[in-house]
């Protein structure tokens, strides 16, 4: 095990990339990330890592698609108006099976929106985001330690699968610094044959498209992508749950408010209420299995969320009318605090007779 | 009646490329975009660079250039070729990496990424057709259509008070320090296709060099669109399109002085 280090959510996150034996970062700077492109710039060349910034995230997510369609390790960061430009580019990464990470610090919106933490850009990742039927692998860290720990995860997993994986947290945990300590890390080994690296005399040539112009070709590719979707769903639904064995109400909350979560339940089980919590760690593929064993026998759900209300859908999704789903939330780069959503938690805990 | 030829005694002084698979390409009769394809994979033949060269084909009527090139490639989306080249030749310094790009998604919808491309100076290879019109959509107007001429989106003639001016690509990316050769060439005589050759090669080789972009720009027709036989379009090219794009040399800092 390496030594423990203080360090700050973005800059542990490009550590992290460049112990993963990440090959090329490709981004443009935007708040509250651009900590992340200034390691990467200051740490790449002396690992022999490729560091451009790019002219927009336009740009920066087609380079992206370049490099990964050569084979290369290679990701990149922004947040919420710079991710909402590479939708393009993400659309045609996953439509054309390209192995990457793209990391979201999401920061408040619509539009230009605020600087500050937000989760409101759930929807845009797990339910699309860019046009057509495609899915993003998504991984959503909670502390320091686990940025580290799921920047290497999510290049194994868009690599085993040849799908774009992409890190889901926020302003306030790219800023933030704490402890982390950074794992070893061993490449479970990368497929190349489909990469452009220039045609040898023995094989075809290859070439990256998402192009398909006949339609029953296109469906073809449809088919194969949802076959993809459907091995991840099977393998890599990935949550903590805490104090859930006897819980008779289950906070759902990810990320920032994962944590906040954590200490709202233990403000209610102080006052003697049985609450439990569930911490998804994959937004896509979303652990709706747990939800729905956990709906046959407690009496409620409470999802938190810096936002109006997206992965709430899910969770119902998860429960199926099977029990009552409560939410708290609050927009625009504002975070609530523990004893705020604890008030309301406690009010729907009566409301569903605890 | 007829008279039996025998091919034993023949020789065979001109053939499809290796590097061309054979396959009948999709091109309108007359376009440019066939003997555009053959002179690039003509050079990369000759020079010995199909398994370190790397194409990156763009949406437009060449989007399907990766049918026909027998070279790994990649299908970029509109207008970021040259995003898509950065990212490969960035990580694949020492490999030939080429854009092969129409006039609309060079110079309309990719003019950012075209721009700093060149402007950074990456060590590729822009193909740039220029044929003043959108061939795969149906002939609407592009960057270059020139002033007074019809498309199905100024059907009347472009005007420059509502559509602006026809962009001269070569003479914007040679005012670029980035760019190490810029060369504008046709493909509508014999003379010229050998002159577009020679230009190619120049601006492939000059990768070698990591010294900055090579463009080359290929002013060539659309007779489909432009609703002309392909004579017509090659003397229509002559008389409308060069006096604008006048044909020649723009930049040429390879030798290094």
């Amino acid at each position: 095990m390496s030594e423990m280090l203080l360090m700050k959510g973005n800059e542990a996150m490009a550590e992290a990339a460049i112990r993963a034996g990440c090959e090329g970062y490709f981004a443009y700077p935007i708040t509250p990330q651009s900590e992340v492109a200034e390691y990467m710039a200051r740490e790449a060349p002396k690992h022999g890592v490729v560091f451009l910034q790019a002219e927009s995230e336009l740009a920066a997510i087609n380079m992206l698609y370049g490099a990964a369609g050569a084979g290369f390790k290679v990701w990149t960061s922004s947040s919420s108006p710079g991710i909402s430009l590479m939708q393009e580019g993400i659309s045609y990464i996953a439509g054309a099976m390209l192995p990457c990470v793209i990391v979201n610090v999401n920061r408040g919106g619509p539009g230009l929106g605020t600087i500050q933490p937000s989760q409101s850009d759930y929807f845009q990742t797990v339910k699309g985001g860019g046009h057509g039927d495609y899915r993003l692998i998504t991984l959503a860290p909670s502390t320091v330690q686990e940025i580290a720990d799921y920047m290497g995860l999510a290049f194994d997993l868009a690599w085993k699968y040849r799908n774009p994986a992409m890190i889901l947290m926020d302003g306030a945990l790219g800023q933030m610094m704490e402890k982390v300590q950074f794992k070893p890390y061993t490449d479970p080994g990368r497929d190349l044959s489909w990469s452009t690296r220039g045609k040898p005399e023995e094989r075809e040539s290859n070439f990256i498209t998402s192009l398909f112009i006949k339609p029953e070709e296109m469906e073809q590719v449809n088919l194969q992508l949802q076959k993809t979707y459907r091995e991840i769903e099977q393998n890599e639904v990935r949550y903590d749950s805490y104090e859930v064995d006897d819980a008779e109400m289950v906070l759902v909350a990810y990320g920032l408010s994962a944590r906040i979560a954590s200490k709202v339940m233990h403000i209610l089980r102080d006052k003697g209420l049985k609450v439990g919590l569930v911490k998804p760690i994959t937004l896509w593929p979303y652990p709706y299995k747990i939800l729905s064993d956990l709906a046959d026998r407690v009496k409620g759900f409470f999802v938190m969320e810096l936002n109006a209300g997206q992965m709430v859908e899910d969770v119902r999704l998860g429960v199926n009318g099977k029990k009552e789903v409560g939410f708290y939330g609050r927009m625009g780069g504002m975070i609530y605090s523990p004893e705020e959503v604890a008030e309301k938690a406690e009010a729907f805990a009566r409301k569903i007779g605890m | 009646m007829g008279i039996t030829v025998s091919l034993e005694n023949m020789e065979k002084i001109y053939e499809r490329p290796k590097t061309l698979k054979d396959k009948v390409m999709h091109y309108c009769p007359g376009c440019g975009h066939g003997v555009t394809h053959r002179l690039v994979m003509e050079l990369v033949e000759e020079l010995g660079i199909q398994h370190n060269t790397v194409g990156v084909a763009p949406v437009g009527c060449s989007v399907f250039a990766y049918y026909y090139m027998d070279i790994d490639m990649q299908e970029a989306a509109h207008g970021r070729a040259c995003a898509v080249a950065t990212g490969i030749k960035r990580m694949m310094p020492d490999h030939y990496v080429f854009t092969y790009q129409g006039d609309g998604d060079l110079a309309a919808i990719g003019t950012n990424e075209t721009i700093h491309a060149c402007n950074r100076g990456e060590n590729i290879t822009i193909v740039f057709v220029n044929n003043a019109i959108y061939g795969m959509t149906g002939g609407q107007m592009a960057p270059t259509t020139l002033l007074g001429q019809p498309a199905t989106t100024c059907p009347l003639g472009r005007e420059q008070a509502a559509n602006g001016y026809p962009i001269r690509m070569s003479e914007l990316v040679a005012q670029l320090p980035g760019t190490i050769y810029v060369e504008r060439v046709a493909v509508n005589t014999p003379a010229r296709v050998r002159k577009a050759k020679k230009a190619l090669i120049k601006a492939f080789k000059s990768q070698e060099l990591k010294k900055g972009t090579s463009f080359v720009e290929i002013v060539s027709n659309c007779p489909s669109n432009w609703k002309m036989t392909p004579v017509e379009s090659n003397k229509w090219l002559d008389e409308n399109m060069l006096p604008y794009y006048p044909l020649g040399l723009y930049k040429d800092e390879i030798s290094g002085e």
